[in-house]
């Protein structure tokens, strides 16, 4: 067994340098990996280029980096719910990419995956498809993408082994798994480590090789976004 | 009378077949969820990584780990699966999804979408929406059939940076049914109910066929 485990938060975001591309694993604020973004703010790291589905909101998640203007520039799909990202943008003090949602997803899995690019359909006829080669097949258009090139990858599972094996929950998973694939160094936090041996080899989600650095988070938050529910009758 | 947001949902839920995995946007097309005609058997796709998406949670039971793209909390029915976003539009572009339903700010009559963009105001971004209107093959937009100001959304082009070429299919709006034939334009099926197809033809920019007697939906 090749042991993952690292102490702490501050730990596992050692060698992080200003101007890095750094993925954030999560949607809206689940499965955010919420002790490493802390870490990150108290490192003091700057001109961060973030991928990141969404950009947390005020306070919370991504937001916390904003706040303290540590990230130069946001890749992502959907960045509203956020006033202070807003202001930054409109302001020109952060720079915003936005990026079909399919297409984030694949271009990490393809960092991942050892593919260096490939065609998708997503953005054809629009804005995105500006500057970028397209291509036909089967007489539909398709646009070329590019796979990531991130330094680190932070993401956050449910459960990991010492190895580093990742178990996921629900919809948390998300985005997290193709992160965790993508980056040249991924770091893992779990809301528990496992002994060695208690989780089944068929349920694991990511297998350990793509996780370099693993630790216990602390205090997790996970905050619901947009509560919604039934009266009971 | 024109429909409210339930009577479209209501209208577009008579287009689910048995057996169809389905794909509902944020708004109007949430609402089909609560009109499935008995006998029906879909199951809901949210692209954040749900198949066999249930309700809303009852008070007390919201789980930080379970939520659609919208970021409602919901629940997941017996035989649902989870999975990462990759897998996800995967699904999607490889045309697993048999309808998917959409919100949007204008549609052409040759079914270009624009449901993501409005120049000078703060952009938030197109989620997944340019990845599902690329590959669905079965794609209905709800909306309205004018904006706030009174004009049609319903164009020969569009005006506001598009989502997607050629894609939509079908419009239900709280006036009528109209199919999208691209030779054609927009082809008028039904009305609502005690709509006029004068109203339609005057709220209507692009170019729309109006066949023999047009029915009133039945809801």
């Amino acid at each position: 067994m090749i042991d993952k485990r690292v102490a702490n938060a501050d730990v596992a975001v050692t060698g992080l340098e200003d101007g890095m591309t750094v993925l954030f694993g999560g949607f809206g604020l689940s499965g955010i990996p919420e002790n490493a973004i802390a870490a990150v703010r108290k490192r003091g790291t700057r001109n961060l280029t973030c991928v990141s589905n969404n950009a947390g909101v005020d306070g919370f998640g991504l937001g916390l980096l904003l706040e303290t203007r540590q990230v130069k520039k946001m890749i992502s799909s959907y960045v509203g719910e956020n006033a202070e990202f807003e202001r930054l943008m409109l302001s020109g003090e952060l720079e915003v990419e936005l990026i079909p949602q399919g297409t984030l997803a694949e271009r990490c899995r393809a960092a991942g995956a050892g593919i260096p690019a490939f065609y998708t359909p997503a953005g054809y006829g629009t804005e995105v498809a500006e500057g970028k080669e397209v291509r036909v097949f089967n007489g539909k258009p398709h646009l070329l993408e590019h796979a990531f090139d991130a330094s680190f990858a932070f993401v956050k599972a449910w459960k990991a082994d010492p190895a580093g094996n990742l178990v996921f929950r629900g919809t948390a998973r998300n985005f997290n798994p193709l992160m965790a694939m993508a980056g040249k160094i991924t770091v893992a936090e779990v809301e528990e480590i496992v002994p060695l041996g208690s989780l089944d080899p068929n349920h694991i989600h990511v297998p350990g090789i793509f996780v370099h650095r693993l630790f216990q988070g602390e205090h997790y938050e996970k905050r619901i976004e947009n509560r919604t529910v039934r009266p009971r009758p | 009378m024109a429909l409210d947001k339930n009577g479209i949902a209501q209208r577009i839920a008579q287009e689910l077949r048995d057996g169809w995995y389905v794909n509902l946007g944020i708004g109007i097309p949430t609402l089909v969820a609560n009109y499935i005609p008995q006998g029906i058997n879909v199951e809901f796709q949210s692209e954040n990584g749900i198949l066999g998406m249930g309700p809303f949670p009852w008070e007390g039971e919201e789980d930080p780990d379970l939520i659609n793209a919208g970021k409602q909390t919901i629940t997941a029915l017996p035989g649902a699966a989870f999975f990462d976003s990759a897998l996800s539009f995967g699904m999607i572009r490889a045309q697993k999804v048999q309808l998917t339903v959409l919100g949007a700010m204008e549609v052409s009559d040759n079914g270009d979408i624009a449901n993501w963009k409005i120049p000078g105001k703060m952009v938030k971004g197109m989620g997944g929406a340019m990845d599902l209107v690329a590959s669905a093959e079965n794609i209905i937009v709800a909306m309205q059939h004018t904006n706030p100001k009174g004009e049609s959304k319903l164009l020969s082009a569009c005006t506001l940076p598009i989502t997607g070429v050629g894609c939509v299919k079908k419009v239900v709006t709280e006036l009528a049914v109209l199919d999208i034939d691209p030779e054609r334009g927009f082809v008028l099926l039904e009305r609502a109910p005690g709509v006029s197809v004068e109203e339609i033809v005057a709220k209507t920019a692009g170019r729309l066929v109006v066949n023999g007697e047009i029915p009133e939906m039945k809801l």
